[in-house]
């Protein structure tokens, strides 16, 4: 098949563009012999101090983890794999988890991935629209029964994770806060919820009985279904002690009902 | 009331900036900074837009890209000039995103007819699509490019011209690209057409790290040179008072400090606007 050559401000855009994360211009193109005046640096070095100047804005306890040198080692390697998508740097990063998860260097320090997750979900909260959290009065006036069929919508700018692998939440909160950690951690998995219930984004720890009772009104599950898995995830779990945990950190929106008839809702 | 000189807005003068009542100041945003859903963000733009005027100055519209500008974010640019109502909009002649990838930054390209049209088109689609004039800023030049068939000139009156649009004149620009490229600021500065400009910027700028005073960068993380002051105040001898930003992205010094440097445009402006009136 035959394409149509590309127009000549094309071409020098593809050769300009390549020559900006790459040390040598392809030969022969439009932009070799710009590529090799002094100047040219100067673009070189802007897009890579915006990109890591974003992602270091964006994943801030991950880079007080590892420090700024470090952090900007493994940036500049980042954004040669992952230029930003879109203009908004404050969303830029959003598959940096998973690059940590396997970047070889970082494998000494097995709860990074974990720490940018919580960084990103932090981001994300803090983007978020606008809602006014659910008021705890309106499900303290509801009867049991009613209760029983009651769905509640998780706030827009809720985010919650549970993490298996360890401490995440402590280690994270911690080094977001600037605060120094706990000489001894207590290597065991925990969850955290971040959300919105003013105007800034606040954080708590959250148990796997939390995790799991969102997780159910994330999928649209009543009251009752979300009931069952928080205890499906955790025996012991205090219910009356994670309503109101969850109610005073923002972690809903509005509560709609369950028909009697299964499958059917109204707002 | 008449905007003297504004300042760039930073998350960290946020309080400050708010309090601030400086008679002609604005303020100055990256749009993209606030393209958000919601959040505090928007809350802090609006509450400052509440008490100061606003201009949204784009990065990102890259409309000098042998494409159309990206209809999501012209879309989401539309929807915050509605929901700020800035005093001002405008763009750079440059490009930043090509096939899908962000280059933070303000690239340049050869000017010729074929790149004339190109931007033509793109600067007339922004425009539709915010329902109002932008102006476009000259960027600062850091290479020798043989392709260029027009001067910066030419090309940035004939845009105008077939657009409507009109112009950001940044002084600091001109000083970095003549001292790089070796022309006279002072003569692109005399010819620029006065009635075309809606905004004027100036801004620090710093020597290349490795090559000195033979390469400077529009770094915008230092006061104002006193060159570059030297060519504000001839220019706003010519051609009257015009909003001008201090414009500071990096090396933040407090509030007190740019509000100071920030009297210094404000008083350049007051004698053209006191003969005036």
């Amino acid at each position: 098949m035959n394409t149509p050559a590309p127009a000549a401000l094309a071409r020098f855009q593809d050769a300009f563009a390549h020559a900006l994360l790459e040390p040598l211009a392809e030969p022969a193109s439009t932009v070799t012999a710009l590529a090799s005046q002094p100047g040219f640096t100067v673009y070189r070095n802007t897009v890579m101090k915006g990109c890591i100047d974003a992602l270091q804005a964006n994943y801030p306890a991950v880079a007080r983890l590892v420090g700024e040198e470090w952090f900007r080692a493994a940036a500049t390697i980042y954004v040669r794999e992952a230029l930003p998508a879109e203009s908004t740097l404050l969303r830029y990063g959003a598959s940096f988890a998973d690059f940590l998860a396997r970047f070889v260097p970082a494998a000494e320090l097995p709860y990074l991935p974990g720490v940018a997750r919580l960084d990103r979900l932090w981001t994300e909260s803090h983007a978020a629209p606008d809602e006014e959290p659910l008021d705890p009065a309106a499900i303290a006036r509801l009867a049991p029964d009613t209760l029983a069929r009651a769905i509640l919508h998780p706030h827009a700018a809720a985010r919650w994770a549970w993490f298996e692998e360890g401490p995440i939440y402590t280690i994270w909160s911690c080094n977001r806060a600037a605060a120094v950690p706990a000489p001894e951690l207590d290597w065991r998995p925990e969850g955290a919820l971040l959300a919105r219930p003013r105007d800034a984004v606040e954080w708590i720890a959250l148990d796997a009985a939390g995790c799991a009772f969102l997780d159910a009104c994330a999928a649209g599950g009543t009251l009752d279904a979300a009931t069952r898995a928080a205890l499906d995830a955790q025996g012991d779990a205090d219910l009356a002690q994670l309503m109101s945990t969850l109610l005073t950190a923002g972690a809903f929106s509005r509560m709609s009902f369950m028909h009697e008839t299964p499958g059917r809702e109204r707002s | 009331m008449v905007l003297t000189a504004g300042l760039s807005l930073k998350p960290q003068h946020y309080n400050a900036a708010l309090a601030c009542p400086a008679a002609g100041l604005w303020f100055e945003v990256h749009p993209e900074n606030y393209m958000v859903d919601g959040g505090p963000r928007l809350a802090w733009l609006e509450a400052i837009r509440a008490r100061h005027a606003v201009s949204l100055h784009g990065v990102a519209l890259s409309l000098a890209a042998d494409a159309e500008p990206d209809p999501a974010h012209l879309a989401r640019l539309a929807a915050l000039v509605r929901r700020v109502e800035p005093a001002l909009v405008s763009e750079h002649l440059a490009w930043s995103t090509w096939r899908g990838a962000y280059h933070p930054d303000l690239l340049p390209f050869p000017r010729t007819n074929e790149s004339l049209a190109r931007i033509a088109d793109n600067v007339c689609r922004a425009q539709d699509a915010l329902g109002r004039r932008i102006a476009i800023e000259n960027p600062s030049h850091y290479l020798e490019i043989a392709e260029h068939a027009w001067d910066e000139l030419a090309f940035l009156k004939e845009l105008a011209r077939r657009t409507g649009c009109g112009l950001l004149l940044d002084v600091n620009n001109v000083y970095v690209g003549s001292r790089n490229l070796g022309y006279s600021a002072e003569n692109y500065l005399d010819s620029f057409p006065g009635d075309l400009v809606m905004e004027i910027h100036i801004a620090g700028h710093t020597p290349d790290p490795n090559l000195g005073e033979s390469l400077l960068v529009d770094s915008h993380d230092a006061p104002v040179a006193p060159a570059v002051w030297a060519l504000y105040e001839r220019l706003i001898e010519r051609i009257g008072a015009r909003p001008t930003l201090i414009e500071r992205d990096d090396n933040l010094p407090d509030f007190a400090t740019l509000l100071c440097e920030r009297g210094r445009a404000d008083a350049v402006l007051r004698a053209p606007l006191a003969r005036a009136a």
